[in-house]
């Protein structure tokens, strides 16, 4: 197989699941679900087949057709996109799995829309990734958006409608008032929408065609437009959609629909401006002009701290979680923001680092709520005796989370930190350095309060949640930790997106 | 080859089996008249006169293209109408149904081919009087009330037409629309040319509906029955607009309206003001199909934006939305039709819970209420693209930034609808109602189906709407040569 057809048939098999799994239907769960993870699984081995290809230097692209002149559906693969489709297939198979222990233990109804609108947001997921240019990447989106309403809303009472609104009206409108004008104004400008190595709109900028400031303008309409990465002050959509059942959260929220908002940051901040620009086009005169993405950086730290700062009042596992989302979030996009080789480097490595320490966390939640029925903190006093697997792996995604070795988190915050540094942002390393305490403040409670405090007058006997919930997140647990052991590869491996020039 | 006139008046057969013969026939000739357009525009000479002098029948771009969706559209509401008027309208009323249908139908082509100014006239009265006559065959005792109010304003619009026609007529003595256009330098700028423009223009956009001249339509949409509503709301507002493009690219020359009259700011005003209020009446209807027509008259505003933008992508972002929204909203009122054929109401209320009940119908509102917003893969982003693109080529941040502030607005009202189909406690109305049938769900279907279609493959929309844009823009450069 070439990896020209590697690319359309890893974004065929999603929607082969999607007729699959409706087919099937209520009629046979068991042969569902093994359709959708027999299907996750091929797709997952074609995914590393193309990685073995786009890794070693290859750019395969595919085309599917044009809309309007000028705008076409084209697929081309780079590593970041091919790092983030890795991860996203590779969690889907784990989401499953756990999906079906948990949706089954919970009784939960309309599984098979389900999980046709969970293999349509994979899809949206993979067409973001590969995505040549901007406009198919705006479609994924878009997809993506629509996608997963169903699933934020799965449960249909009154609770479901009003988070289900919040967040279709959050995305729906950034990015319909902002990512869409964005886009339309680089295609008025440059007259591409292709992601190219050393970006697209440095020329228009020296033949006068936008200003330096507009550009910072232009910046903040793609900042603000992409509402998934969850900038503040739009990022209400996040804590809303909690209240979809615990696989969504973990996949989506953690994996697929935010991680899809940075990736697009970054893709926007290195493929359409250039790092370059960014880092070189100052504003204002005199002695210390200020870079252009500035203000966008100092609202990323400000997101990253107030979010943390939100999280600790958060009772409710799933809320904290949401809000920890949003302060990692904002990492991602201070490392597009800073636009240094090392930064957006460390923006592109936390997309999996987080992803898979996010994912445990949220597999744990939902299993500590299968297994004891608890959603708040407080009650979950001494259930480290009772769940010991999922609260040891919380422990270890915590670390990952933070920052601490062994936890992959650790190297994407190294070179975060490293970019703040280069470029002289000292506020936004001490930013970063409270930001780990706090989650340390946040995180590491749970676990200790878990393993550590006596449990009161009723000892809880051993019971985990079914196996099918454990052993998943058993899994990326053990990820989040190896993860740390291949930081080099993974630096190796997103260098030339940053190195790439005009 | 301008057949189609003939075909109609020549068969007042009231059978439906005809009148469906009939439309799809007529859409038959219409396509072939499209294809045949790559070989340069067709003319007419009515009873042989030559023009100026007779009657002429002129086919562009432009006006076959109109005539294409015109046509196509009414065929296949007539497919789906039978079991919808068989609940709607009283039975002994059944052939003036469908003879008034085919001369809604004759009156709306006909003011598309005719290149006679007059004739306009004649066409806009026959396609109006017709649909006064199927509103009023609503059951409810408002469709006649609705049909008066439609009937006062609508022949006021007319005779504004009218008088403009005769001041113009008066100044250059003839009504060919080709003859106009040549003769127009020369008296372009008595006070009398400025009149009649005026006159034409309010004229027009009474029958547009174009906002603060909208209110005949919410009642006349509302009280119709619903297979009228799904004809006259995909079509009619559109002949008006398509009446108003040549009035004012190839009538009048955009440099007299454009330049010596200030019409295109006023256009801009009028339309985005008009989108904005429109939409935000649509946000509070509780019935369904008056919310929808509040949308078309927002929809409306977004066509005259790009008309009002007076260059090519303007215009092609204008004539693709008049195609494309003619498909979305004669799509949702077809589904809104087959809602009232099983439950019965169309309040707000009553269709609680519908998701569950009927399941394929509430889907389709859900597809064709993403393509009213404009999401992209569906025909309503196509224009909206188009429309946002143009405007940011001509510097128009303020339009760019309110087109897209006006598309959230769109939002709010779908979705309420969403959010009540699917998450509501079903009304014991929804409970008991039943899919609607396959006989209207299939074309409604297709309809629907076609709006996701010409969202990814535009070669026929868009492409045709370009051609038929730099036609236009061609014409009145060489008029301004001369």
């Amino acid at each position: 197989m070439t990896p020209e057809n590697l690319i359309w048939i890893a974004m065929l098999l999603p929607l082969v699941a999607i007729a699959l799994v409706f087919i099937v239907g209520e009629k046979s769960p068991n042969v569902r679900e093994s359709c959708t993870i027999g299907i996750a699984v091929t797709l997952f081995w074609v995914t590393t087949r193309l990685a073995s290809f786009v890794f070693s230097g290859g750019r395969p692209s595919f085309k599917m057709g044009e809309i309007l002149p000028g705008f076409e559906i084209a697929f081309t693969v780079e590593p970041l996109g091919m790092l983030f489709a890795l991860v996203a297939s590779g969690l889907w198979i784990l989401t499953t799995v756990y999906a079906i222990g948990y949706m089954r233990g919970h009784h939960e109804k309309n599984q098979t829309r389900f999980y046709a609108c969970f293999a349509s947001a994979i899809f949206a997921a993979l067409a973001a990734a590969f995505a040549a240019n901007l406009f198919t990447l705006f479609v994924a989106y878009e997809l993506m958006t629509i996608s997963t309403y169903p699933l934020v809303t799965h449960h249909g009472d009154e609770k479901a409608k009003k988070g289900g609104r919040i967040y279709l009206g959050i995305l729906l409108s950034t990015s319909v008032a902002f990512f869409m004008l964005a886009i339309a104004w680089t295609w008025t400008v440059a007259g591409t929408l292709d992601f190219t190595p050393g970006g697209i709109l440095a020329q228009p900028n020296i033949d006068g065609k936008i200003s330096d400031f507009q550009l910072s303008v232009l910046l903040g309409l793609f900042a603000f437009g992409i509402g998934k990465a969850a900038i503040m002050p739009f990022h209400r959509w996040l804590p809303a959609a909690m209240v979809a059942p615990t696989p969504v959260s973990a996949l989506l929220h953690a994996v697929a629909v935010v991680k899809v908002g940075v990736f697009t940051i970054l893709k926007v901040s290195i493929y359409i401006f250039g790092i370059d620009l960014i880092s070189e086009t100052r504003l204002g005169e005199g002695a210390n002009p200020i870079m252009m993405s500035d203000w966008l950086c100092y609202l990323a730290g400000a997101t990253i701290l107030l979010a943390s700062l939100v999280a600790m009042t958060k009772d409710n596992l799933k809320a904290r979680l949401a809000y920890s989302t949003v302060s990692q979030l904002a990492y991602i996009t201070l490392g597009a923001a800073l636009a240094t080789p090392d930064s957006v480097i460390g923006g592109g490595m936390h997309i999996a680092m987080h992803a898979v320490g996010k994912i445990t966390l949220f597999f744990c939640a939902g299993a500590i709520y299968v297994g004891a029925h608890k959603t708040n903190i407080s009650d979950m006093r001494g259930l480290g005796r009772a769940m010991p697997l999922t609260m040891g792996a919380f422990l270890l995604a915590t670390l990952s989370i933070i920052g601490l070795p062994p936890g992959g988190g650790a190297w994407s915050k190294w070179f975060l930190a490293l970019g703040t540094v280069q470029t002289g942002h000292f506020w936004l390393l001490a930013a970063l350095m409270v930001s780990s305490l706090l989650n340390i403040a946040y995180l590491i409670p749970i676990p200790i309060r878990a393993f550590m405090t006596p449990v009161g007058e009723t000892p809880m006997k051993f019971k985990e949640a079914p196996m099918m919930c454990v052993v998943p997140l058993c899994i990326t647990a053990v990820g989040s930790v190896v993860l740390f052991f291949f930081g080099n590869e993974i630096y190796d491996v997103l260098l030339p997106i940053a190195t790439s020039t005009r | 080859m301008a057949a189609p006139l003939f075909i109609l008046i020549g068969n007042r057969k009231l059978v439906l089996l005809l009148t469906q013969l009939v439309c799809w026939t007529v859409f038959g000739i219409t396509v072939a008249l499209l294809s045949r357009m790559q070989y340069g525009p067709i003319s007419y000479e009515l009873g042989g006169w030559p023009s100026p002098y007779g009657i002429v029948y002129n086919v562009d771009y432009l006006s076959a293209f109109v005539m294409l969706f015109v046509s196509g559209l009414g065929a296949i509401v007539i497919t789906y109408a039978p079991k919808s008027i068989d609940k709607e309208v009283h039975h002994s009323k059944h052939t003036l149904f469908y003879a008034s249908y085919l001369l809604c139908m004759t009156g709306l082509l006909g003011m598309c081919i005719t290149g006679d100014l007059f004739n306009v006239f004649v066409f806009l009265e026959i396609s109006s009087l017709s649909s006064y006559a199927l509103i009023s065959l609503g059951k409810t005792r408002r469709a006649p009330l609705a049909a008066l109010h439609y009937l006062i304003i609508g022949t006021v619009g007319a005779t504004f037409f009218l008088i403009g026609i005769g001041l113009l007529y008066q100044m250059t003595g003839t009504l060919n629309m080709a003859d106009i256009a040549s003769r127009i330098q020369a008296v372009d700028s008595s006070r009398t040319m400025l009149v009649a423009f005026a006159f034409m223009t309010v004229g027009l956009f009474i029958k547009m509906a174009v906002f603060p001249l909208h209110t005949w339509l919410p009642n006349a949409y509302t009280y119709a029955p619903s297979v009228v509503t799904c004809f006259i709301a995909a079509t009619a507002t559109k002949v008006s607009v398509y009446a108003f493009i040549r009035l004012i690219y190839v009538i009048f020359t955009p440099q007299f309206a454009f330049e010596r009259l200030p019409l295109d700011q006023a256009l801009m005003a009028f339309s985005l003001v008009g989108i904005f209020v429109a939409s935000a009446a649509a946000i509070y209807q509780t019935n369904i199909k008056r919310l929808l027509a509040y949308s078309s008259v927002a929809q409306i505003g977004y066509m005259l934006l790009g008309i009002s933008m007076s260059n090519v992508g303007g215009l092609t972002a204008g004539i693709t939305h008049m195609f494309n929204h003619a498909l979305i909203k004669g799509g949702l009122f077809m589904v809104v039709g087959c809602f009232a054929l099983r439950i019965g109401s169309l309040k707000l209320e009553d269709l609680r819970g519908a998701g569950k009940t009927m399941p394929l119908t509430s889907f389709a509102w859900v597809l064709g209420g993403l393509g009213l917003i404009g999401v992209p893969m569906t025909a309503g982003f196509v224009s909206k693209w188009l429309l946002l693109t143009s405007a940011l080529s001509l510097e128009l941040w303020p339009v760019a930034v309110l087109m897209l502030l006006s598309s959230l607005l769109a939002v709010v009202y779908i979705w309420r609808v969403v959010e009540i189909l699917y998450f509501s406690p079903a009304s014991h109305l929804a409970q008991t109602a039943k899919e609607a049938p396959m006989a209207m769900l299939i074309p409604t279907y297709i309809v629907i189906g076609s709006t996701i279609v010409f969202g990814c493959w535009t070669v026929y929309s868009a492409g045709i709407a370009h051609a038929a844009a730099e036609s236009l823009l061609g014409i009145s450069q060489m008029g301004g040569v001369q």
